[in-house]
Formats: C-alpha cells, structure tokens, sequence
C-alpha cells in the first residue's frame, strides 16, 4: 500500500476511534413540550458532556408505554433511558427491571425534590426514577363571569357548590357551558378526574382484600353526581372530551369552570393561546366529604432500565435534566412559564418563577397536599390517587371508563354501569389471582 | 362493461335505440358522479391533513376554514426536532428490501403451486392465508425474544425480514392467480425446444407476467411503507421508519394537529408521488388475466 493511500486509512481510523469513545445513550420520551424543550437542549448536554452522546426516541404517550413495556419486560435492551409515570415506576421496581438510584451525587440535591412526588417514584425509601415534571389537579374558573354573578370563590370549593355555581352561569344558547370535565373513555382521561371523585364522596377501588367497590353507595354516589352535572351543565358531546378538547373550549371562553391537570394552567394564562388569560381564576380542586384523594398526582419521570449497558452515562444525563440547573437553563433559553413544574422546591422559591406563574402557589400546594399513600377515606390496600398501581389496573380502569362514559351518553343508567363494572373488575381480580 | 353492451344497442330499433342510448348515459353519468363522489370521499381527509400542515396550531385546532394565511412553520419545526431524511431512507431501504426478498422466493413458490400442483397445493394456499388471520401482537414477545438473541433490534435487516414473512402469503397468491392465467402451452413450446426450469421462467414466465409481477410488488411496497405495528416495536432510534417518525408528532396533551399534519404529509408524499407515477402499471396489473 503506498503511502499516500494509507494516510486517508490512518485518518479513519483515528475518527473511529474518538467515535467509539463517545457513549451513545438512547433516550425514549413522550411527546409533550416539556420534553420536546429537553430534546431541544441536547446540545447543551453534549457540550457538557463530551464523552456522551443523545439519540432520542420520542412517542405518544400510549405508544410510549407499550413499547417501554415489551421491551423491558422481555430485556431487550434497546433504551438506556425512559420516560415513565408514577403508575409504572412502583410496578416495575417491585419486579426489578428499573437500576435503583442510590447513589446520587451529592449536588443533585435530592432534598429538594417535592416529598409527595419523590414517596411517589420511590420503593422502600429509595428513588427509583428521577422526577421530571409533576402535576396535580385543580379548578380554573372565569372571574369575570363569577363576578358578574356575584359569586365569591370560597378557599375550598365543594361539589355541591360547583353544581350550583354551573347552574347559575350556564347558557347553552351562548355557548357557555356551567363546567366542563373529561367524558373520554380511559384510566388516564375520564377515569383519572372520576376516581379524584370517587375518592372526595368517601369511595375507594378496593377493600383491604381486594374485592371492588364499584357498585358501592360511595361510587353511586360519586358517578351520579358527575353525570348529571355533566348533563345538565356541561357541554355538548361531553363523553368525547379529553384534556385537550377541554383545554380548547375552556381557551375559547366556552366553559365557566374546568377541573383538569394544573398543567393547564401555563397554556391558559397564555395569551396567544387562550382568549380567557386575563379572567383566569384559580381554586383547588372541589372537595365532597373528604379532602382526601380530591386532587390527583402525576409525574413524568426518567428512569434507567437494569438491562441498560450505559448506565453511568444514564445516570449522568437523568441528574442533569432534573437538577436546579436544568430548571434554570429552561428558564432563561425558554421563559419561565416553560420550566418544568411540580418537582423542586427551589423552582417555587425562585423569584423569576414566581413573577412568571402566579399560579405557582395553587400548584404547589396542590402537588404537596396529595398523598398517593393515603388517598381514600377508608383504608385501601393500593398506592396512587387516580389510579391503582397494579398491572392489571390499566385495563380495568379503561373497562369501568367506557362504562361511566355509556352512563353519561344516557345508554345505561349509572347503576346498571357501575354494577357491569364491579362485575367485570371482580373477573379480572379473580384471573388475576387477587380473589379466590 | 359499457363498451360490452354496444352491440346491442347498435341492433335495436330506431325509437328503441335513442330511448336505451339516453338509459346508457344517464347510467354513465351516474357512475361518473358516484365514481367521483366515492374518490373525494376517499381523498378529502388526505387533503385536509395537507391543509393542515400549512396551518398554525391555533387555526388547526379553531373552526374549519379554507382561508388562512400558509405558513411554513410546522414543517421547519419538524424538521428541527427529528432528521426527516433518516427515517425516509430506512423506509426506502426497508419496502424495496422486502418487497425484492419477497418477490424471490414467492416467484418459484407461486411457480411450483401454479404448474406443477399437487393435491395439497389449494391446502397450502389457504394455510399461507390463514396466517394472516393471527394478530400481530399475539406473537410479538416471542419475535421480540428472538430478534433479542441474534441481535435484530432496532435493524433494516430485521425489519426486512418481519415485513417480507407478513407479506410473503399476499404475494403468493397474486403471483398463483397471474401464473395460473398463463396458457401452459406456452411454457410446453418452450420446454420442447429445449429450455429448462429456470430458462422456462426467466425468459417465457417472467416476461409474459411482468405487469402482474409489477403490481404485486407495488401493493407490497405500499403495505410495507404503511406498516406501523411491527415498526414502532422493533425499532428504537437507528432504524425507525417514516411510521415512527410520524407517531412521534402525535400526542394527548397539547397542541400538536399542524405538526402532526405536516409530518404525515411529509410521511406520505415518497408513495403517494410512487403511486402516482406507478399508477398504470398497478391497474394493468390488477385486471391483467381477467380480460383475457
């Protein structure tokens, strides 16, 4: 080989080799802003990382999920990263597919982190995934309608005042409606805000054995309460409304009162966005006969799958985008309604914060007042608010959805829902081994 | 079917003919409107996904209307967050590949099922058949258990043979009924001047067949392109198809329609202008045999 063709060999071979030195990490998320900010700021990482590299996976939520879960049931291990929620993270720790995250470095603060979200995402006092971004629910209400009708929001507003408060500002021939809610069939769409419900009128989805209470006084109670509402003051259509079509009519100034996820409230207050910012009002979520379980708790959080090969590099780049530091990049790239919310205590204490989301201290409180530990007014044997962490809930809670969404289309009565519901949570308990 | 029944209006009387001339284009007409009528059914949510994606995400999601100002803006943000170009060449690489493997063993398949039968040919036929009756998901673990073990994960080559295995019954069958429209006295000529099996299909088989050939492969290309459940869950980030890139715009929570619309666009834009440019051949191909 001459000398003038191996010179180009050698420089390859040199490239190859700072090539391999670079650690990829394969990194799987879901597609919503936050995440979309993270993926946007890979450059930043790098950068500060030399010897790691980013690729990213990014999915719809239930895509995501089903994907997550094949592979890390079967230890594909296709992903050094994933992006999952507090149902999961309790449920694949017990089995131990997710590396625990014991040995945090000191300057991650770990401290920091809001306590009901970390018990969250934790197993036996040790964290199991890193809280990305957390939320809890709340009511959003239009003030200007309140005063109008001379109507004072209470500090803790009830169902039955929402019930009459909806009565007094719906106007159907305006388009208005008393409230709206999620009517959408699923655990994490209709099921999630009834549960919250179910939870606040004295109800819960198990027993201390695990037999179902859905056709429970509690539940009747519950549901029927929410359908009504629903049909006597809610809009149109309303067992087809998600988060997303709520958020949209709600911006539209088509609802007096919404009761949904406090991440709402940066794309309300949004003035490109919503035609209601200025009139925005606030109120935690309402309450019946317990605070308890009233308002949900959600987070999206970064975990390391056991079968991953890289998890140093994994554990390096889930402590960057959760610290103080990555909160405070968001914030001065991206602005301060943008930071991911719920999961530090220094991002409520911080000024920039405060001054950019006067929401901060409903959604705060809200996030630290739910115990997913101790949601129900009688004992319940299950962790989370809006959901059970068993596997076997996600079916079950879209099963029991779809009932509840055929009682608010009027094609069964609540009863006859409730006690199809109970019926066929009772087979899947007893298949699954819960009930002899 | 209209020219087929010329003849006898031709052979009517005077009176009788203008009155069934009238009848034949009124029935064309009506079979032109519905003909239409069915295409813009079809087509009108492919044009307002195209609508869409030159939409802000505020117009998107605000009451339908025709008249907005087009912007670009979703597609440079999809293009900023995801290399469109990656996920299109495997998608290229990943439909051709299998429809080629595809095609190589179904065509001496269909070859021996269509000459040569036996009495267990029609069995076999139908069985192929059947396997497409199983949910994919059924057998999704164990594929993903075994593609784990030799390494195919998140490959083209994996993907490649996926996407030729579930296409494999499909174009056996096209090929057997276009195979079995060829008069075998061809293939009798040819063998009596001496060509042998492989002769007797590379240069009578496959010459005669080709538009048939050409449409299986085509619709094979066009499954593969489309095919969303295999392609989300054997890959990850180095041989994501078009299908993953497009999911990745989809979402529950927040705005995503226009940029969801404009990736789709962009998803579909290869094998829509591919249909387009292909599309005589795909229709010679599909009556090919039946009018003869």
């Amino acid at each position: 080989m001459t000398l003038t063709r191996a010179l180009p060999l050698a420089g390859l071979t040199v490239l190859g080799a700072t090539a391999a030195q670079a650690e990829t990490l394969t990194v799987a998320t879901v597609n919503n802003n936050d995440m979309v900010i993270m993926q946007g700021l890979t450059e930043a990482f790098e950068q500060a990382h030399p010897d790691i590299e980013l690729d990213w996976v990014v999915l719809e939520e239930n895509v995501l999920r089903q994907r997550l879960t094949t592979d890390i049931a079967t230890g594909g291990g296709q992903f050094d990263v994933m992006t999952i929620g507090t149902y999961e993270v309790p449920i694949w720790a017990e089995r131990g597919w997710l590396a625990p995250l014991d040995d945090l470095p000191a300057d991650y603060r770990v401290d920091d982190l809001l306590q009901s979200v970390r018990d969250g995402l934790s197993q036996d006092g040790i964290l199991q995934a890193l809280p990305f971004y957390a939320e809890s629910s709340m009511m959003y209400y239009r003030k200007d309608l309140f005063e109008e009708a001379g109507i004072e929001m209470p500090e803790q507003p009830t169902w039955p005042q929402v019930r009459e408060w909806a009565g007094q500002l719906h106007d159907a021939d305006q388009e208005r409606y008393g409230i709206c809610l999620r009517g959408k069939p699923g655990w994490g769409e209709n099921m999630a805000l009834a549960t919250t419900m179910v939870n606040s009128f004295g109800g819960r989805w198990f027993d201390m054995d695990w037999n179902p209470q859905i056709d429970s006084p509690a539940w009747q109670e519950a549901i029927g309460f929410y359908v009504d509402l629903l049909n006597d003051f809610g809009p149109p259509g309303a067992s087809s409304n998600g988060f997303n079509e709520n958020l949209a009519l709600f911006s539209r100034g088509n609802c007096a009162m919404w009761v949904d996820a406090t991440s709402a409230a940066g794309k309300l207050f949004d003035t490109d966005e919503s035609q209601v910012a200025d009139a925005l009002g606030f109120a935690p979520a309402p309450v019946a006969k317990t605070e308890k379980g009233s308002h949900w708790l959600w987070s999206w959080a970064l975990a390391i799958p056991a079968s991953s090969e890289s998890k140093d590099a994994a554990q390096e780049f889930i402590t960057w985008a959760t610290s103080e530091a990555y909160v405070n990049l968001v914030g001065e790239r991206e602005g301060w309604t943008s930071v991911p919310p719920g999961t530090r205590k220094s991002t409520y204490e911080n000024p920039n914060y405060q001054e950019a989301a006067p929401f901060a201290g409903f959604v705060l409180d809200a996030i630290q007042g739910a115990d997913p530990t101790d949601a129900t007014l009688e004992p319940s044997p299950y962790i989370g608010v809006q959901f059970v962490g068993i596997p076997e809930f996600q079916s079950i809670g879209t099963q029991v959805g779809q009932m509840v969404a055929s009682a608010l289309t009027g094609e069964t009565s609540v009863e006859q829902a409730l006690q199809a519901a109970q019926r066929a949570t009772e087979r899947t308990m007893k298949r699954a081994g819960y009930l002899d | 079917m209209t020219t087929a029944r010329t003849p006898s209006v031709a052979s009517a009387p005077p009176a009788k003919r203008s009155a069934l001339t009238e009848a034949l284009l009124n029935r064309r007409l009506w079979l032109g409107v519905l003909g239409w009528s069915v295409a813009l059914v079809i087509f009108f949510p492919i044009f307002w996904m195209v609508l869409t994606g030159f939409k802000t995400e505020a117009e998107a999601i605000a009451e339908p209307s025709l008249i907005f100002s087009p912007t670009l803006d979703s597609y440079a943000e999809v293009q900023s967050r995801a290399g469109y170009a990656k996920f299109a060449i495997n998608s290229v690489v990943v439909a051709f590949g299998s429809t080629l493997l595809a095609l190589v063993i179904a065509i001496p398949a269909a070859y021996s099922m269509a000459f040569l039968p036996t009495r267990r040919t029609k069995g076999t036929l139908l069985w192929m058949l059947s396997t497409k009756m199983l949910p994919p998901v059924g057998v999704l673990v164990p594929i993903y258990l075994l593609f784990r073990d030799v390494g195919l994960l998140d490959t083209r080559t994996g993907l490649i043979i996926v996407y030729t295995l579930m296409n494999l019954p499909i174009v056996v069958w096209m090929l057997y009924t276009f195979f079995k429209d060829m008069p075998k006295d061809i293939l009798e000529a040819g063998r009596m001047d001496g060509a042998g099996t492989v002769q007797e299909v590379l240069y009578l088989l496959l010459p005669l067949t080709l538009p048939g050939i050409a449409s299986t492969g085509l619709l094979s290309v066009i499954l593969s392109w489309n095919e969303a459940f295999w392609s989300l869950n054997l890959t990850s980030s180095q041989a994501a198809p078009l299908t993953a890139y497009i999911a990745s715009f989809s979402s529950p929570e927040g705005l995503f329609w226009a940029k969801l619309s404009a990736a789709s666009t962009m998803a579909i834009a290869p094998i829509l202008v591919f249909g387009w440019l292909t599309q005589k051949q795909m229709v010679r191909g599909l009556t090919f045999g039946a009018v003869k």
